[in-house]
């Protein structure tokens, strides 16, 4: 371990690192994000270091493996720096091209370069790219842009100066007052004000206080924070310090699912390299604070985002939630008060104190400041993370940086907030995506999953996909949600299965108000939504699978058969090929035919097909 | 099946102090063995002081722990709502006619065994199916038997 470093040493070593690197010198990033590792980007990187190597340009050019860019429908990803060149779906036999034409000869290889899907244009630079040019960066700038396993990029990119100030030029007071007059309200989905939280865990007379990030990302639909994590490190481990100095605690806790081992390993390799700096320990930076993290893995429990669950997880016990009070904030984790927040509160809290309150209040709208972070997913042209000021209209955010539905479909709903979110259907997409006005829709921000629905998707199946869901991860310590939500998934599956009868929608809608009143925690009380939404807006694709037994999507199997056109059909045979129970016959060059009674409605010949010949009726 | 017993003490001695750390240490314990093995966690109830009936309440009630051995390679499906829109109960539909196994099942070669999971959180390449470590990203039906048949091949040339 060093020595503990003193604030005006650690400008010093700021310093001494950006002189000793070349701003000319050409940077590849190769985007080493979850998502464009799954495409190989990790071997796109290791030919990289190795046509380097071979060809002796180590001090020529810069090779980095970054966090998510946050475009991973284009990946594997690779930026090309100081120009910022972006080139997509990259692959190991295109390093040699790239070193040769752009690296060496300052060329741009074009077939790597994104194409606009509107203007059919090849884009060269990042900033031009609608994607990223319509969104306001903060806690996704630096992913993508530093080495996440590397302290001093982040140290460059002026990181742990937040950590200094609060120190050496702020007091505890100044550093809660500051959070409190931005008024930012915790990125965890409730939108609570963090400040007042922190508050009250002050308050509390105690000898310990513990601090939690709550990194239990468990929303199907959402991974917004594994993309912090993985691309950032460090910007948490200081939210953590700041707001253990505020509240004056001692001990965090980052709780993390372990279906997210990237990220884990960057949050411990983190803060090992926080420990040697001496930001984590004892007297930071010669002060005379002490604070440490340890990471605690979470085991595949949905519950266990809920605090009083996440707790009792914590200490190694069963992740069932209690009844509040007493709030964590006044017995905690082993009694002691206990402040919880979500990734993107704490890697806000830097940017607050290095920036000030008013600077974040001049980001979003007055009630619902900063930025939020959706993972746009689903049916739609760009997915990937992206970070836009609170406030921004569900249409500008799906058409304008989503760049609409693929294949000409129709947008029919986005769905946020995870399984205790709603659908909003397409008339209200002019709403503001903010706390306030996704509540007063039937639906929450929560943690930012945005999930787009084409006029393919079945509200009905829908609504039974998210009561599967919570009826799987109730712990089962409350019987309205247990039991409640069993049933009310039933009613939806039967409905989905052809058996539904009048007078479901009326039981079912008077099931979900019990589940909600008589429920303990957040999941319960939330379990309904996504079937009340969904009856709210679509009551009439409920009605058509109950009365005409029909499935206007095209998704229940029971109530769909397949069908093969003429004349679309031009009898090349690869749909028998594929049908996995032999249901399709017909001979070379004919119209094909589907025996309906073989056939078990998986829908491979209708994704197989090049003519679009295959239907559902 | 007997286990290594040496390597179960030093696995709980490197992830657990005591009776607190009992998830980080059956995880541990997990990640080596692919399920928990009934002698492993003896072990633990010893070393950190725990007993039996807290173990294996913890053990029912998180859903990575299993408790049954699986196979030696695990495909997991992911249902996640991205996936779940683009169609990944048609992969396990598919898994299930190249392999036989229905989630939750192992094949009897004890070769493969099949999960679901609910979010791995890379739903921009949704569907996503893996193959122990390995992630597979915009999946199709189509695609289901030849990345299993991929996995195994891989297999064969590491042991060669």
């Amino acid at each position: 371990m060093t020595e503990r470093i003193l604030p005006a040493e650690l400008e010093k070593q700021r310093q001494q690192i950006l002189s000793a690197r070349d701003a000319s010198r050409p940077v590849i990033l190769v985007c080493g994000g979850t998502g464009c590792r799954s495409q190989e980007s990790g071997q796109v990187a290791e030919s990289f270091r190795n046509a380097i190597h071979d060809q002796g340009l180590d001090a020529k050019v810069e090779l980095k493996t970054t966090g998510c860019h946050g475009f991973c429908e284009q990946g594997p990803l690779v930026v090309i720096h100081p120009e910022k060149l972006v080139y997509t779906h990259v692959k190991p036999k295109d390093v040699k091209t790239i070193i040769s034409e752009t690296i060496l000869n300052g060329k741009v290889v074009d077939r790597l370069l994104y194409t606009d899907p509107i203007t059919e244009k090849k884009i060269v630079h990042e900033d031009e790219i609608p994607f990223y040019k319509q969104q306001t960066r903060v806690l996704l700038k630096n992913s993508g842009a530093i080495d996440p396993e590397k302290i001093e990029d982040y140290l460059v990119s002026g990181g742990y100066k937040a950590v200094s100030k609060a120190l050496f030029e702020m007091n505890p007071d100044l550093v809660m007052e500051e959070v409190k007059k931005a008024n930012l309200r915790g990125r965890g989905g409730a939108g609570f004000p963090a400040a007042i939280k922190w508050e009250l865990c002050r308050k509390e007379i105690a000898d310990q206080r513990y601090i939690i990030c709550n990194a239990d990302e468990g929303d199907p639909g959402a991974f917004q924070d594994r993309g912090i994590i993985e691309g950032n490190p460090h910007s948490i481990l200081e939210g953590m310090i700041l707001g253990a100095y505020a509240i004056g605690a001692s001990k965090g806790f980052i709780y993390i699912r372990h279906e997210y081992p990237l990220a884990v390993n960057m949050i411990k390799k983190a803060i090992l390299q926080a420990r040697e700096y001496g930001f984590l320990g004892d007297n930071i930076l010669g002060s005379d604070f002490s604070f440490d993290v340890e990471v605690q893995l979470g085991a595949g429990a949905f519950v266990c985002g809920e605090e009083t669950a996440m707790m009792a997880s914590i200490e190694g016990r069963v992740g069932e939630p209690r009844t509040r009070p007493p709030y964590p904030a006044q017995s905690g984790l082993w009694g002691k008060p206990t402040n919880i927040n979500n990734v993107k509160t704490w890697a806000w809290i830097p940017h607050i104190i290095n920036n000030g309150a008013d600077w974040f209040a001049s980001i979003g709208n007055d009630k619902n400041r900063g930025t939020m972070i959706f993972s746009l997913v689903g049916k739609i042209n760009n997915t990937g993370l992206v970070e836009v000021p609170m406030g921004i209209s569900i249409r500008e955010l799906i058409e304008g940086i989503g760049g609409g539905v693929p294949k000409g479909k129709k947008v029919k709903a986005v769905q946020t907030g995870g399984p205790s979110g709603g659908c909003i259907p397409e008339s209200l997409f002019d709403l503001p995506m903010d706390y306030d006005s996704l509540r007063d829709a039937g639906s929450i921000m929560g943690s930012g999953g945005v999930i787009v629905m084409d006029e393919d998707t079945c509200m009905v199946d829908t609504a039974r996909y998210f009561l599967e869901f919570c009826k799987f991860e109730s712990c089962g310590k409350c019987s309205a949600c247990r039991e409640g939500v069993k049933r009310m998934w039933e009613i939806v599956d039967y409905i989905a299965r052809g058996y539904g009868e009048e007078g479901d929608l009326e039981v079912l809608e008077e099931l979900a108000n019990a589940v909600k009143i008589g429920s303990l925690c957040g999941l319960g009380q939330t379990a309904p939504n996504p079937v009340l939404t969904t009856l709210k807006y679509f009551r009439d694709e409920y009605e058509a699978h109950i009365r005409d037994k029909k499935c206007p999507a095209g998704v229940c199997k029971a109530l769909i058969t397949f069908e093969i056109i003429d004349p679309e059909c031009t009898g090349c045979t690869l749909c028998a090929r594929y049908c996995p129970v032999e249901a399709i016959s017909g001979e070379k060059g004919k119209l094909h035919v589907i025996d309906e009674s073989i056939c078990i409605r998986c829908g491979v010949c209708r994704d197989v097909c090049n003519f679009n010949a295959v239907v559902v009726r | 099946m007997a286990i290594d017993i040496i390597k179960v003490e030093t696995i709980i001695e490197d992830h657990a102090q005591n009776e607190n750390d009992l998830i980080q240490a059956m995880l541990a314990i997990q990640e080596e063995f692919h399920y928990l093995p009934p002698e492993a966690l003896e072990k633990i109830s010893a070393q950190l002081n725990v007993p039996m009936i807290r173990i294996y309440q913890v053990a029912a009630f998180y859903k990575v722990f299993k408790l049954e051995p699986r196979g030696k390679h695990i495909i997991t499906v992911c249902n996640g709502t991205a996936c779940h829109v683009r169609g990944s109960n048609m992969l396990v539909d598919q898994v299930d006619r190249v392999l036989k196994i229905a989630p939750g099942e192992t094949t009897e070669d004890q070769e493969f065994t099949l999960e679901e999971v609910s979010c791995l959180g890379c739903c921009a390449i949704a569907p996503v199916l893996t193959i122990d470590d390995k992630r597979y990203g915009n999946m199709s039906v189509s695609k289901v038997e030849r990345v299993i048949k991929k996995s195994v091949e891989k297999e064969a040339v590491a042991d060669d």
